[in-house]
């Protein structure tokens, strides 16, 4: 699928209250096109409560329930029974949450929903942060970076959500990046079309909260792919398929790029170069990314 | 009509399915664990046609009733104690959200240590979350409470969720006759839920979203403004099942020998049930005693009360209490009372941590009171070594 194939009908209108160069925003406008009119959306705290704008107004052209923080699953099993009461059942379900939302407060109710099949696209939008309250550490920020509460920069790395997905053995869940929209949404298509409880995490990197200029979003997202920070694949019934740059990655037909290149543009690495390099703690970047690649080898080539 | 001798929470169970509730999520803690057992084997016999969600918390349980109910169909839940606490976020968003949920909750102790008896506190603690409480002293009620409940949350002047209140082990494990009316009466009295607005893919609206403070104090007060008309639609309610089914367990209170009283005795749940064995041997006695047993204590039944203080002293039995301040049902009569009405108001604590409140000790509070020698607040039978 072409960008320029894409359906031109949006339900991502008018009226956000994005930030400029918002990930989760052009994710979510790809996240509609995929799914059409005939979705419902539950909506925890998160920046999307932000992005579809104030009441009495919306952005959103489809039915959004907002919940709380660490309920959108939850929230989202309730709708889809509910839906299926009703002889609805081909109404699209879809949670959108952000990472804080799913890797911390949200894992609970999101590791009960694909437990119990909940027929539903559960969508983490990954910024690495929690950006809608002012930059906090989550268990998707990187070792090493800058947050509000993490002032000297982050001493733990971060979760691998994807294999704690796996390990729920659902019939479709997959790694997306912002950047490449025409992949996100074939991915999405592919979710659509599969009954049963759905995973999808999009890579977005976030402007505000990384310190980069609105501008490089889209870059951002190809380097953390081609720097291997962030990998694109799909686990479709527990077989695991690289795709992208990062399939090349992992068969070792290309080399990822220094993490280096990645994060000397981001401001909330900028301790580790300024007022002198941490050679250390890049040294330490790259070789907990080395091992991660030598895992993902181990278990899926 | 049939008679069915059962639990408090089997009476429950059957008085949910019954409203045929389209989506029940539900989470197991004692003692509300035979409620939703009872549930599920409606499921296996396929008298619940539904769809009950095994979920993995009592927070997750609100979450998916507040999903389901905003998706336009009748919900249902139960839970008690920690389970309520837990809920607690999700019960100010079931309410905010104007969602006509309906759950019963067993009132049991918190922990820690822990204890799985009786006391109110676990309820008394949610009452600012918007909810409509009912405290029901028999299993009849809490049959007929459910189903009352279901009418009155879905009125579109109402639009609260409703929780039912039953004493842990006292109700919920202890069998009573019930009469069970036929389920065509049922869905006579109860018709078919039609949600006032849900989630619709042919009329997308964004529910929920960021609210300035304006709007937001508009829906406190339309909260308000409910519980309020809550108060004449509880009466006609329990008028019109009266009138179809011949049982009224009372309005907002349930008067019992009011008439020439001198003092009246106010409580909730359980004890009030006991109250009446205890007001009949005080009467016998020459005492001129009443109770007013308290149903709803959301919306609180200020008139009533008040009405009661102009004619008699009042004595009231808490089995919570607000630390730091006093028993919960003792503090509002006395604010409903305030400014209009200097009758004297006794305050009783008892039987917190599920301790038995019988009905000769109900007895011994009220005589303390009448002989003039109680306090204004003070804990009935304390034994422990302290004052």
């Amino acid at each position: 699928m072409a960008i320029k194939n894409l359906p031109v009908e949006e339900c991502m209108i008018p009226g956000s209250a994005a930030c400029p160069g918002c990930p989760a925003t052009m994710a979510l406008r790809i996240v509609f096109k995929a799914l059409g009119k005939n979705t419902i959306m539950v909506v925890p705290a998160c920046c999307t409560a932000v992005i579809e704008s104030l009441y009495p107004n919306t952005s959103f052209d489809v039915p959004v329930m907002n919940i709380a923080f660490e309920a959108a699953a939850a929230g989202a099993s309730g709708v889809e029974a509910a839906l299926r009461q009703q002889g609805k059942g081909d109404t699209t379900v879809v949670a959108g949450a952000g990472d804080g939302g799913t890797y911390d407060i949200g894992i609970q109710a999101l590791s009960g929903a694909l437990e119990r099949q909940t027929n539903f696209i559960y969508i983490c939008y990954n910024n690495q942060i929690y950006s809608n309250t002012g930059i906090q550490r989550s268990g998707a920020t990187p070792y090493a970076a800058w947050t509000t509460t993490t002032v000297g920069g982050k001493t733990e790395f971060r979760k691998e959500m994807g294999e704690i997905i796996q390990a729920h053995h659902i019939p479709y869940a997959a790694q997306a990046c912002v950047s490449y929209p025409e992949d996100l949404y074939n991915k999405l298509k592919k979710a659509k079309s599969i009954k049963g409880p759905k995973y999808l995490e999009i890579m977005a990197p976030c402007p505000p909260g990384w310190r980069f200029g609105m501008e490089k979003t889209v870059d951002m997202g190809i380097m953390a792919v081609e720097t291997g920070a962030w990998a694109l694949y799909e686990c479709e019934n527990d077989v695991v398929t690289f795709n992208g740059k990062s399939k090349l990655i992992l068969e070792e037909k290309i080399q990822r790029k220094p993490i280096e290149e990645w994060i000397k543009q981001q401001g909330r690495f900028g301790h580790l170069f300024k007022p002198k390099k941490d050679v250390t703690r890049i040294k330490t970047i790259e070789d907990h990314t080395d091992q991660i690649w030598k895992r993902y080898r181990k278990k899926y080539l | 009509m049939t008679v069915m001798i059962d639990t408090g929470n089997y009476i429950a169970a059957k008085a949910a399915v019954m409203a045929r509730p389209a989506v029940v999520p539900a989470y197991p803690i004692t003692p509300q664990t035979t409620l939703v057992e009872g549930i599920a084997n409606y499921v296996k016999t396929g008298e619940f046609k539904g769809e009950y969600i095994c979920v993995e918390s009592e927070h997750s349980a609100m979450c998916a009733c507040i999903g389901a109910s905003a998706a336009g169909v009748r919900t249902f839940t139960g839970t008690s104690s920690h389970g309520l606490l837990l809920m607690h976020e999700m019960l100010h968003w079931a309410a905010l959200a104007r969602l006509p949920i309906v759950m019963c909750n067993i009132n049991r102790v918190i922990g820690p240590g822990w204890n799985i008896w009786t006391d109110e506190n676990d309820s008394i603690s949610q009452r600012d979350t918007g909810w409509i409480q009912f405290y029901c002293s028999s299993n009849q009620e809490i049959f007929d409470t459910v189903i009352q409940s279901f009418k009155l949350a879905e009125n579109k002047k109402v639009l609260l969720p409703v929780m039912i209140n039953y004493n842990a082990f006292i109700l919920s494990h202890t069998s009573m006759p019930v009469y069970i009316p036929e389920q065509k009466e049922i869905d006579d009295f109860l018709q078919k839920y039609k949600p006032q607005w849900k989630l619709d893919v042919n009329n997308p609206i964004t529910f929920g979203n960021i609210i300035l403070p304006v709007d937001y104090e508009k829906i406190r007060k339309d909260m308000q403004n409910s519980q309020e008309n809550a108060k004449k639609l509880i009466p006609e309610i329990a008028k019109e099942w009266k009138k179809k089914f011949g049982r009224y367990h009372g309005d907002l209170i349930e008067e019992y020998k009011c008439d020439g009283a001198d003092h009246i005795l106010l409580a909730m749940g359980a004890i009030g049930a006991e109250s009446k064995v205890s007001i009949n041997n005080l009467r016998k006695e020459g005492l001129k005693i009443g109770l007013a047993r308290v149903r709803t204590f959301r919306p609180f039944p200020n008139e009533e009360i008040l009405k009661l203080g102009k004619q008699a002293d009042l004595i009231v039995i808490d089995r919570n209490i607000s630390i730091g301040s006093e028993g919960a049902l003792f503090s509002e009569v006395k604010a409903s009372l305030y400014g209009k009405s200097d009758t004297k108001v006794h305050g009783f604590i008892a039987g917190l941590g599920g301790k038995d409140v019988t009905y000769n000790d109900i007895e011994t509070i009220c005589r303390k009171v009448v002989e003039g020698k109680a306090k204004d607040c003070e804990w009935y039978g304390f034994e422990g070594g302290g004052k």
